[in-house]
């Protein structure tokens, strides 16, 4: 009983502020929201027995990536977006096209979960030895794959940035 | 059965937060006495024996302030920034075990307590960089942007120099990284604790630690976020009352967070230098040495905690009292190109310790040595000069 009300709860500010998100007018408030909204995913995740998962969603998410969003927001002192006339162009429509079609997807898996009834997993499926046993096992290619896209992206974003030296 | 639990946990909260908060006066009393006897001064001794009443009467002072808030600032920002330097501090010491009695410590023994200290850290950074920001104040901006950029960077050699307290110990629970320091010194020193920082890997990496907890709490040398010379106060220079006394007391509650993750993972937390379990056995006969065996079983690990915490809040000030600042790209190279390459190869030869033993880690080690004065050590130090580049102007005064 307290299980669910946590959850409904959580879900609630969850919702409003991803919906937060996409409607502030000013782009700060829009990263908070965005920090809040993956906090309390986090603490969902914490309900549902995945607490490892849910403390990388705090220190990567939460923590580090939203800082970078924040520090570059600030860095550049971007004002609302009022004063930028909105595109006449596809990405519109397909920005709705594909948001709608993702929520689509979702809403039809989880019915069919809830139709169901969601399957029982062993509650320590969520600590750090069985998801690193997973990855380091039976997900050890896809992983090093990762590695690889994430080493090819590091490089690329250094020669982004390096200076030109004329 | 359930409320018993949730009592207790009532009673570990409780016990926390009146140390941190409890503590709070002493810790700033004694880094004003402490300083000022580093800079041959007196430092505040009028109020109460040695002084040790002056944080109160600060604290009333700030009370009766007037807070003023700068024209233009993000009124709701402006206000949640100290809450949210606060908030991250007080609850990280949550998984810290400060004795060996699980009913009172720590509050929640969970099965990541070092990511949940990390989690907690990270969030740590939003209330400097939001109060930098929203303060309307281009000193109090930089000072927020440098809080941000720093707190990035030394993550990741601190989450580097953690994992080899996780390697070698094989959980994230706190408890356990304890319990596997009570093991006989080296495997073979049966009166001492095998306390990590006796290890080549814990003392490479607690060394890369306390860098890291130096640079994550914003201490000298790694002050640039309140550099007095440059910003005023950084990000705090709009900030007046209790507002201003938030920021302060989440600076030191940190503090004693961080030393007391130092003192878990790489000091041995509550263990004393000495094995007692000699005296345990023998306290079974009751009379002196039963009197002995509770001083040394239950009453002492809280003692030994407090101690090497404090211990660890005097090196602080000891750094600060000595070292000067470093320069913004000083800082930087020795969070990338130092602390983090160090973190990794350190990580390695751990491994090849916890796979392959004692011998080949050690000849790694001094390999790993060797190859360093080989070839970057061998170089002279290079001479660098800064260039102020025109487009590196981040604060743009709005238009009215």
């Amino acid at each position: 009983m307290g299980e669910r009300l946590l959850f409904f709860v959580l879900a609630i500010v969850a919702i409003l502020s991803a919906g937060g998100v996409v409607f502030s007018r000013n782009p700060v408030r829009s990263a908070l929201l965005l920090v809040l909204n993956f906090f309390t995913l986090a603490l969902i995740y914490f309900t549902l027995s995945a607490q490892f998962i849910g403390a990388l969603q705090v220190i990567v998410y939460a923590g580090a990536i939203m800082v970078l969003f924040l520090f570059v927001i600030m860095l550049l002192n971007l004002g609302s977006p009022d004063a930028v006339p909105p595109e006449r162009d596809l990405k519109r429509p397909l920005a709705y096209l594909i948001g709608f079609g993702i929520l689509a997807t979702l809403v039809a898996q989880s019915l069919a979960l809830m139709i169901q009834g969601t399957p029982q997993v062993s509650p320590d499926v969520g600590t750090a030895r069985v998801i690193g046993l997973a990855l380091f096992t039976q997900w050890a290619y896809p992983l090093l794959l990762m590695g690889a896209l994430l080493t090819v992206g590091v490089i690329g974003s250094i020669l982004l940035a390096r200076r030109r030296v004329s | 059965m359930m409320l018993a639990d949730f009592g207790w946990a009532i009673v570990r909260i409780a016990i926390m937060l009146g140390f941190l908060l409890g503590v709070l006066p002493l810790v700033i009393w004694l880094e004003r006495r402490a300083l000022a006897w580093f800079q041959n001064r007196v430092g505040p001794n009028r109020l109460g024996p040695f002084g040790l009443l002056q944080p109160m009467a600060d604290a009333a002072k700030l009370f009766f302030k007037e807070e003023i808030v700068p024209a233009n600032a993000d009124r709701l920002i402006w206000a949640l920034a100290p809450a949210l330097s606060l908030f991250p501090a007080l609850v990280a010491a949550a998984t810290i075990p400060w004795g060996p009695n699980r009913l009172l410590t720590p509050v929640a023994d969970v099965d990541i307590g070092l990511l949940y200290f990390l989690a907690m850290s990270s969030l740590a950074a939003y209330g400097v960089l939001l109060a930098g920001w929203s303060s309307n104040n281009k000193y109090s901006l930089l000072g927020g942007l440098r809080a941000s950029a720093q707190v990035i960077s030394y993550e990741l050699g601190m989450g580097l120099a953690l994992a080899t307290a996780v390697l070698a110990s094989g959980s994230f629970r706190m408890t356990t990284i304890v319990e596997m320091q009570a093991e006989p010194l080296w495997g073979v020193v049966p009166f001492l604790h095998h306390w990590l920082i006796f290890t080549p890997w814990g003392l490479v990496g607690g060394a890369l630690f306390f860098i890291c907890m130096l640079a994550e709490t914003n201490r000298a040398p790694f002050d640039l976020p309140e550099a007095e010379s440059e910003l005023v106060a950084g990000y705090q220079t709009e900030y007046s009352s209790m507002k201003f006394a938030a920021f302060f007391m989440g600076e030191y509650i940190a503090i004693l967070a961080i030393c007391g993750i130092m003192t878990t993972c790489f000091l041995g937390g509550y263990l004393a230098p000495i094995n007692f379990s000699p005296i345990q056995a023998l306290g079974e006969q009751g009379g002196f040495w039963g009197v002995l065996a509770t001083l040394t079983g239950a009453l002492m690990p809280p003692f030994w905690f407090v101690l090497k915490l404090f211990g660890l809040f005097f090196s602080f000030l000891w750094i600060r009292a000595t070292l000067l600042r470093l320069r913004y790209d000083q800082l930087m190279n020795l969070g990338w190109r130092f602390l983090i390459p160090v973190g990794l190869v350190n990580l390695a030869l751990l491994t090849v310790y916890v796979i392959w033993g004692w011998l080949p880690s050690l000849i790694g080690y001094a390999v790993a040595i060797a190859l360093y004065f080989a070839t970057v050590g061998a170089r002279k130090p290079e001479r660098r000069t800064v260039a102020l580049v025109p487009e590196a102007q981040p604060y743009q005064p709005k238009e009215v």
